[in-house]
């Protein structure tokens, strides 16, 4: 079988529509590059601004002014002249920046000068028991289900875990009528007096922050019931009368009261983590952050990886939200146009020096928010009888029994159990796997590592890749 | 676990753009069904009462959406004969075939039922 077929040359290549991918793409246009972004879904936007520009007044109105500010960026993006692939899933990227993708069931290729990556985030693994069970879902899913679809719970959800996301999700509900069953919140009393350490470098981030404080305000006024620092979470199923196993209860603790609260839809969140299925696929270096529990890929001022010609913006090389986003996107984007002639590099830094000094101002909440809503042991590195990976169903314990037979890391889980193999590819269990292990081994999550991430990234049918 | 009564787990936003205004019709394992239309198979199953989207090869366990963003595959359905399809990153049309995906996918109907037609990440499972 040999896959027989043309790439296109181009001078950029962006992969990924968020704000980090617009503006990246918007910049290298202007300059005159011939720049292509590329993206899975049907318009620009990414996850944070998903369906911004068919979004109406009512749902930009629910959704507020942060999502609302994305539409901006959109209209440049399109007023760019990039190109931009809808549709296309990009399931290889080489060192020697090649990019194969896969749109409307056939193959396509390019030659790129310069790659910017810009895949964003997703959202941290929450393994508690019952996490696998139809009605529970990521704040983040029932976010996407808003903006792109218009839907909400049909009954009161609970909303539970930590970060700014699961608070802003209630707020949006509480504006769109939607009555929630309670706010679960997991961050414990000693994160807040740990996160008054970082209260000064955030109060110079005063918008951020009291935006955020008048998120929970909106939630009190609208008696939502919030129950704080929430410990042992686990969801109870029920058989519905369609027969089918789903969600019915949230039992948790606080304070060593137990409490049970009926719901059908269960919405978990932790924070996000970078999306480095990239990264990890082009064996760039990375590192483990330990203030974001997760690995990141290690990239330069302006963001390029140690792979010659590939950069990466956004959420994808270290949590810093969507205002960040943008503007590494724009560095990214300068540095190609400097690096491929189409620009000075005097004109480079001279156009960086406000995109460099916006970008400190909006990241100086990051210390604060990460030490605030920092996840809990518990929550990332689950009791036994938890599933983990899951795809192919490997519980915690199982985990730790591969360890104890002499597993040392998530490559050797895979071949111990399977773990890791299904077709998520780690994207829900890797750094759960990295920490379970990291945590039996009493060694640190550096060392354990992470799964060796190999094409293509998405998966594809042997009939497509050979362009049948 | 108990039985009770079961009902969507989402709903189109009262008043919002496109609630109920574009229903397409689908089926959905075999049955008729009258969706919203203008979102992914996920949204759509999601509002139209679907509960449960596949279940897994290892334990039989029902599955439904999780992520909505492409990442986790527990949307995995059949959509007009071809398995193994992420309900939340196609959108839904009206005449849709949709099934949901049991356990291991089934190979490809007809003729094209060649063992190379297997997608690469369920390539153990045979």
């Amino acid at each position: 079988m040999t896959a027989d077929f043309a790439s296109e040359a181009v001078d950029v290549v962006v992969i990924g529509a968020g704000p980090a991918g617009m503006s990246a793409a918007t910049r290298a246009a202007r300059a005159g590059l011939s720049t292509v972004l590329i993206d899975e879904q049907d318009a620009a936007g990414g996850q944070i601004y998903r369906a911004i520009s068919r979004a109406d007044a009512r749902r930009k109105e629910i959704l507020g002014p942060d999502y609302a500010a994305g539409a901006a960026i959109a209209e440049a993006f399109a007023a760019s002249g990039a190109r931009h692939l809808t549709h296309a899933t990009v399931w290889q990227v080489t060192r020697e920046r090649g990019v194969n993708y896969l749109k409307d069931g056939k193959i396509g290729s390019f030659d790129a000068q310069r790659v910017i990556l810009a895949s964003g985030a997703l959202e941290r693994p929450f393994p508690i028991p019952g996490w696998t069970l139809p009605g529970v879902l990521t704040a983040g899913a029932a976010q996407i289900l808003l903006k792109s679809a218009g839907e909400v719970p049909a009954a009161p959800p609970v909303l539970a875990g930590c970060g700014p996301l699961l608070y802003l999700l209630g707020w949006q509900y509480v504006r769109a009528g939607v009555p929630i069953r309670a706010l679960v919140d997991t961050t414990r009393h000693e994160d807040r007096w740990r996160a008054k350490r970082h209260m000064l470098a955030a109060l110079r981030a005063w918008p951020f922050l009291s935006k955020g404080l008048q998120l929970i305000r909106t939630l009190r006024d609208a008696k939502v019931p919030i129950f704080e620092a929430a410990d042992d979470l686990r969801v109870e199923s029920r058989i519905g009368t369609d027969h089918v196993e789903r969600a019915a209860a949230l039992h948790f603790t606080t304070q060593g009261t137990a409490h049970r609260l009926e719901a059908d839809v269960i919405l978990l969140h932790q924070g996000v983590v970078p999306n480095t299925q990239f990264t990890q696929a082009l064996r760039a270096a990375h590192r483990w952050d330990d203030a974001q529990l997760c690995f990141t890929p290690k990239v330069d001022a302006w963001g390029e990886l140690d792979v010659p010609g590939i950069f990466v913006a956004g959420d994808g090389a270290g949590i810093g939200g969507a205002q960040a986003a943008a503007l590494q996107g724009t560095l990214a984007g300068l540095a190609a146009a400097a690096q491929l002639g189409a620009l000075t590099a005097e004109a480079r830094d001279a156009e960086a020096v406000a995109q460099r000094r916006a970008l400190a101002g909006v990241m100086r909440i990051r210390p604060f928010l990460d030490s605030l809503y920092r996840p809990r042991d518990i929550n990332r590195i689950p009791r036994d009888e938890t599933i983990v990976c899951r795809c192919e169903e490997v519980t915690a314990g199982e985990l730790r029994k591969f360890v104890e037979l002499g597993c040392v890391g998530p490559n050797q889980a895979k071949s111990f159990g399977r773990c890791g193999m299904g077709p998520c590819q780690g994207r829900m269990c890797g750094l759960t796997v990295t920490e379970v292990i990291a945590d039996a081994r009493r060694v640190s999550p550096a060392e354990v590592g992470y799964y060796r991430i190999r094409p293509p990234i998405k998966p594809l049918t042997l009939g497509e890749l050979a362009g049948e | 676990m108990t039985t009770q009564s079961t009902h969507s787990l989402f709903k189109p936003l009262p008043g919002a753009q496109g609630a109920a205004a574009t229903q397409v019709a689908i089926w959905f394992n075999d049955r008729p069904l009258s969706v919203p239309g203008g979102c992914s198979v996920a949204a759509a199953l999601l509002a139209a009462g679907v509960s449960r989207f596949r279940a897994t090869p290892v334990s039989g366990a029902a599955r439904a959406p999780f992520c909505m963003m492409g990442a986790c595959f527990d949307c995995l359905v059949e959509i007009d004969g071809m398995p193994s399809r992420q309900a939340c990153m196609v959108e839904v049309t009206a005449g849709m075939r949709i099934r949901s995906q049991e356990g291991a996918r089934d190979l490809p109907p007809c003729g094209a039922a060649d063992i190379n037609d297997a997608p690469l990440e369920t390539a153990h499972d045979r």
